[in-house]
């Protein structure tokens, strides 16, 4: 993992995963400079931090509650005015079953 | 006096005796926004008709006898990263460009009750992720103060604005430096207020446990009325805290740290560091101890682990927020010919409306959070995130803030670092503790670097809900700065005037 730890195989599987269609042109482009962020990032690896608890978000706040109350809401009109495919007040979707 | 020339609060005070109209104060922004921005390019979107209803209506008020908030008529920038209900909010990127959002961000409407007047929509990173607007799917803002320099970012439309004089205040977002960074480059004071200090509701998310809204002016004070006007509780978002607004506005008008225990954080310092920035911040701890502080160094031993520890957490939580962006609901959508199922139309989607640094986050945060890699990357970052609060929590055992320059050099140069990554995301160096941290922090213009003559910030960090010492520590060290020159530092910005 010291000298490479990302391909370009790699890449194109995560890029997959991520819902991005990108070329060749582009996996050429980006997976040498994620090779590099990586090989930064994994500094972190250095610092000794054994029995250190993580930290997901800094305000110590936890299940935060409210009253299940009524209270307008978009219409069905607001929440469809930016939709790319509207039909009978739905959005419309591509299909989402392939042929098998 | 010119108006655009005013700070926010004589326009207040000028407003309020009705020596001048809002219409008056919101026309003349407009037409310094049409003299200037063209070459600035600040804005996405410029909102002139509703801005003047808006000023139409303030006036209208105070004819009546309503008292107004004190920003009523006062004009504000606003980053395209808040939702507006009837203005586009497009966060830079292609994939929202023409969206016009259902409701207004809970800062939206805080601006429209207090009667500011919303100019418009600032350009800014896409997504809120890089350090110049060059990552703007709509082309980079300029530096006023020299149109081949980047103003920073992500927030960097607001803070040229600010800086150009076409608006005296803006917001912006803070992540991992993206208001206190531009504002440094600009000549600026901008402020990261306490995380959970200002709602995040309508904001759209970059990375959750960090995005933190948060003002800009030409004054500490202009900037303190902002603060104060933006912030308290919103109970839209749960991790709004629920605690009173820290007195700033009071803070910045008494200036005085006699007494206050500063320190010099020793890691944000030496290599790397531009030495017209180490010179002029220097500069600054000397005068903040001639007017009566207390100056240690204290060391923040995990501090230099902080970049790193972002550049994961930040990037594994975009990587799941931007996840909504699939073209099913709003936004852009490609390829939808009746031959392609909702897969296929999402990845082309997000391959034509993502920009290069959008798509290597995405899959670098989908990377940090895999299976296999996720104790080494995430969790290991999360680990010293725990760190870098411990090492605040000792220095604030010590002294009551922190200092340190606010970027480690002065405004680069467009197209410098636009393909170098680890280079741009340098420029974040000295503002990411604080955002791990979510603590409060505010950069303050400390003099120009020899070396180039652009403007130098220094940054002022405080404790969780004490937001008001980074207003009591930048009040003086301006006051004595612009004692020593004789004009604020901004009346020296050449880029729009040469």
């Amino acid at each position: 993992m010291a000298c490479m730890p990302i391909t370009r195989d790699e890449v194109a599987y995560l890029a997959r995963l991520s819902r991005i269609a990108l070329s060749d042109a582009e996996l050429d482009h980006l997976a040498p400079q994620l090779d590099q962020i990586i090989t930064a990032v994994g500094q972190v690896q250095q610092v000794a931090a054994e029995g250190i608890p993580p930290t997901s978000h800094a305000t110590g706040l936890t299940n935060v509650f409210r009253d299940d109350e009524p209270r307008p809401c978009l219409t069905p009109g607001q929440a469809l005015a930016a939709a790319p495919a509207v039909e009978q007040q739905r959005f419309k979707v591509p299909r989402i079953l392939g042929e098998d | 006096m010119e108006l655009t020339r005013m700070t926010a609060a004589e326009l207040s005070a000028a407003l309020a005796a009705s020596e001048v109209s809002a219409t008056e104060v919101t026309q003349a922004h407009l037409d310094r926004i049409a003299a200037v921005d063209d070459r600035v390019h600040a804005f996405l979107h410029v909102a002139a008709d509703s801005a003047l209803a808006q000023a139409a209506d303030v006036d209208t008020r105070r004819a009546a006898g309503e008292r107004l908030a004190p920003l009523a008529g006062v004009p504000v920038a606003v980053k395209d990263v808040f939702t507006t209900e009837n203005m586009p909010t497009t966060c830079g990127s292609r994939i929202l460009a023409g969206w016009h959002p259902p409701y207004d961000a809970t800062i939206t409407q805080r601006l429209k009750q207090a009667g500011a007047i919303i100019l418009g929509k600032t350009n800014m990173d896409e997504f809120a992720m890089g350090s110049s607007t060059e990552n703007s799917a709509f082309g980079p803002s300029r530096n006023p103060w020299d149109l081949t320099k980047v103003p920073g970012g992500s927030s960097g439309g607001s803070a040229a604005a600010v800086a150009a004089y076409a608006a005296p205040l803006a917001i912006g977002t803070d992540t991992g430096g993206s208001i206190r960074q531009p504002a440094a480059v600009c000549g600026i004071v901008g402020t990261k207020p306490t995380y959970g200090g200002s709602s995040r509701y309508g904001v759209v998310a970059f990375a959750s446990s960090l995005d933190t809204p948060g003002p800009f002016g030409r004054t500490v004070l202009d900037t303190a009325l902002l603060h104060e006007a933006i912030s308290g509780h919103d109970p839209m978002d749960s991790t709004s805290i629920d605690a009173p607004v820290p007195p700033v506005v009071a803070a910045a008008r008494e200036a005085d740290v006699s007494g206050m225990r500063i320190g010099v954080v020793s890691e944000l310092s030496g290599d790397g560091y531009q030495p017209g920035v180490l010179s002029r911040f220097a500069e600054a701890v000397e005068l903040l101890e001639s007017l009566g502080a207390k100056v240690s160094e204290v060391s923040c031993p995990h501090f230099g682990y902080a970049l790193p520890s972002y550049y994961l957490i930040a990037p594994s939580e975009a990587s799941s927020n931007l996840a909504r962006f699939d073209a099913m609901r709003y936004g852009l959508r490609v390829g939808d010919d009746g031959t392609r199922d909702a897969e296929e139309v999402m990845a082309l989607t997000r391959e034509q409306g993502f920009g290069a640094e959008v798509k290597r986050r995405i899959i670098l945060g989908a990377y940090a959070l895999s299976s296999g890699y996720y104790d080494a990357y995430y969790g290991k970052a999360q680990q010293v995130r725990t760190l870098i609060i411990r090492d605040f929590d000792a220095a604030f055992g010590q002294v009551d803030v922190l200092v340190s320059p606010a970027t480690p050099t002065t405004a680069f140069g467009l197209g410098e670092r636009a393909d170098d990554p680890m280079a741009m995301y340098l420029a974040d160096l000295c503002t990411i503790p604080s955002d791990l941290a979510g603590n409060a922090a505010i950069s303050v213009p400390c003099g120009l670097a020899p070396e180039d003559g652009l403007p130098v910030g220094l940054q002022v960090m405080a404790p969780a809900l004490a937001d008001d010492r980074l207003y009591r520590v930048a009040a003086a060290a301006e006051a004595a700065l612009v004692g020593r020159w004789g004009q604020p530092l901004l009346a020296s910005a050449k880029g729009l005037t040469s």
